[in-house]
């Protein structure tokens, strides 16, 4: 029982994460129409730039700090010298400029930081563990993760819900030449927005550093997942990433933890463990085909 | 056979790759066969996801996976026949085999099966929708193997021997690079034949306006996914035969950056025109050869050309070599 909260706990760090991804996704591919494969460069740019900082000055905050940034910057320039020209084009040509983006990201940080993965520590004030359920330790480092998460999500919604900006993104993205028309500096507008995306992307990147090795082409093994939580929410919607992320982030680490068990209690060991360890790293393709099954549309599709 | 630049540009590429071997022993450069043989696998999988790309509008970013299906086949196959062990031996026994007769058409076979299976899921849905899905489903696939101890997980399993048929040697690079240019001239031919029947009408039809075309009755879901199946099946193939040129397969066959590089080399060679990709995969695999012997880090200028291309070059080699309209279909 204990056990399994606290793979409850880590199911939920990675729906966080996950929801930081997709949630700056989802925002470019529903407003934008834009398929953009190099988001996961923006999380990689962010995890480097927070462990150099950090390396150099030897603080967490200070690396977090130039990391947000330098992802928001660098996602801004993308937008304006690639992005911004491919809003008209089909998705195929979208996808593919991404693609030379994601090449061309992965093989600058080799030759800037080279081929050896870079190691973050976790934060001094960050390094213990804290007994939340009697009985259950658990690293603060990953519950920070989660109200950092908790956090930005409660910021979203308010920023979309509540303040102008957000209605003009909102608006923006229902109609975008009757938005124009009413005087939104649209061009503007879609710049910030990716901005915004590639800043959570970014933010996602550093919190993962201290967890996993920082590497090139880190960001594709968790931008397909972000594919896949945004597959399963439905293109666009924010609620939509919030459920699917969370529903990811479980059935991958409950899936991992308990069903070589499940599997010993009807096959011998060694079978068992081989068809868990299988059926475990596929389990959230197939939760992605069952919902695309039932809804072909996602589970909170953002229009109607 | 009218004197048009398509025409002589076509026979001008086939005495090209017919002479090949030949060229290459007269200039003292044997590898060429072995990397020409490479050129020709990966034309014959980016010609098969032109089939549904450039015919059938549908973006699949998930093509590696039937590719390297057709390569799991081949060494599985191969790998049991050494051992002398069966495959499966419940319900129905199946035993290995080193003969090309017996595992390539498993090879094909098996990938149109897997490619019928993520066919009728991704193919419910549509644009941003299927692009996603159909690489999810890749990486479903490439985490399986990944995970399959059995057969070597992450580090894949290597081929004991090249596959054998009667009246050929396979382990002859001379002789297999010509194998490879029969199985990609007879698949081209029957793309050919198959773009130009109603078959082909009905899929190009769909590209245009799939409401229409289902408002004129025609079952669009169904052509749709037999296209799917066909290209799964054509990529199974180029499976087969890269596990015969390599020797050797792992994970990284069906890894979605391959998906990503077959695409690259349709739009790159000319998108909807048949051997457009077959120029693309010339290009796109002679310049890796030739920018990593003056960089390791070519995937820097490899990259941002990409982004060119996409924005300034949008017809593709084959394209600019045929002029005019030039398009096929």
């Amino acid at each position: 029982m204990l056990l399994f909260l606290e793979q409850l706990l880590n199911g939920l760090q990675l729906g966080i994460t996950l929801f930081l991804m997709s949630a700056g996704l989802t925002l470019v591919f529903g407003i934008m129409q834009v398929i953009n494969l190099a988001h996961g460069s923006f999380y990689m740019i962010g995890a480097y730039v927070a462990a150099t900082v950090t390396a150099r000055s030897g603080s967490f905050l200070l690396g977090l700090l130039a990391a947000l940034p330098a992802a928001a910057l660098v996602g801004m320039l993308v937008e304006m010298l690639v992005l911004r020209r491919l809003y008209k084009k089909d998705h195929l040509d979208q996808v593919l400029a991404t693609f030379g983006l994601i090449m061309f990201f992965n093989e600058l940080t080799r030759m800037v930081w080279g081929r050896q993965p870079l190691f973050m520590d976790v934060p001094a004030w960050l390094a213990g563990s804290v007994e939340l359920i009697p009985g259950v330790p658990y690293p603060s480092y990953r519950l920070a993760v989660i109200a950092v998460g908790i956090l930005v999500g409660v910021l979203l919604y308010l920023l979309f819900a509540h303040t102008r900006v957000g209605m003009q993104i909102r608006a923006g993205a229902s109609n975008r030449e009757m938005a124009g028309a009413l005087g939104v500096n649209i061009r503007l507008l879609y710049t910030l927005v990716f901005g915004l995306g590639t800043l959570l992307a970014g933010l996602a990147g550093v919190m993962a550093g201290p967890i996993l090795a920082v590497e090139a082409g880190m960001g594709e093994s968790i931008l397909i997942l972000t594919f896949v939580v945004i597959v399963i929410g439905g293109i666009g919607s924010i609620r939509g990433a919030l459920v699917g992320a969370l529903l990811v982030g479980m059935a991958d680490t409950l899936g991992r933890a308990f069903l070589p068990a499940l599997f010993r209690i009807f096959l011998s060991a060694a079978v068992a463990d081989g068809v868990a360890a299988s059926l475990a790293s596929m389990l959230v393709y197939i939760l992605m085909a069952l919902v695309l099954v039932w809804r072909p549309r996602g589970l909170i599709p953002a229009h109607g | 056979m009218r004197m048009t630049r398509q025409n002589i540009s076509i026979a001008v590429g086939t005495l090209f790759f017919l002479t090949l071997p030949v060229i290459a022993t007269m200039a003292g450069e044997p590898y060429l066969v072995t990397l020409f043989s490479r050129i020709l696998i990966y034309a014959l999988a980016a010609v098969s996801l032109d089939l549904m790309l450039g015919f059938g509008g549908l973006v699949s970013l998930g093509h590696a996976a039937f590719f390297g299906i057709g390569a799991y086949v081949v060494c599985i196959l191969s790998m049991h026949a050494v051992d002398g062990t069966s495959v499966l031996s419940w319900p129905v026994v199946i035993n290995g085999s080193e003969r090309a007769l017996v595992a390539w058409p498993a090879a094909v076979v098996l990938a149109a099966l897997a490619a019928a299976v993520i066919g009728s899921l991704s193919l419910r849905t549509s644009g941003m929708h299927f692009i996603m899905i159909t690489l999810a489903f890749a990486q479903m696939l490439y985490y399986f193997f990944v995970s399959l101890e059995a057969y070597g997980g992450d580090d894949g399993i290597s081929l004991f021997m090249r596959n054998t048929v009667p009246g050929v040697d396979l382990a002859a690079d001379h002789q297999f690079y010509y194998v490879c240019l029969a199985a990609l001239g007879l698949f081209l031919c029957f793309a050919c034949r198959l773009v130009d029947s109603r078959f082909g009408m009905v899929i190009r039809g769909c590209r245009e306006n799939e409401r229409r075309m289902k408002s004129m009755g025609f079952a669009t879901f169904r052509y749709r996914l037999v296209c799917f199946i066909i290209a799964g099946a054509g990529a199974g193939l180029a499976g087969a035969l890269i596990a015969n040129q390599t020797e050797y397969v792992s994970p990284g066959l069906m890894h979605w950056t391959r998906s990503g590089e077959i695409l690259v080399m349709v739009l790159l060679g000319g998108m909807g025109t048949l051997f457009g990709p077959v120029v693309g995969a010339a290009a796109l695999l002679l310049v890796e050869e030739f920018l990593s012997i003056y960089t390791e880090h070519w995937m820097v200028y490899l990259g941002p050309f990409l982004v060119l291309v996409v924005l300034f070059a949008k017809r593709g080699i084959y394209g600019v070599i045929i002029g005019g309209n030039g398009n096929h279909g």
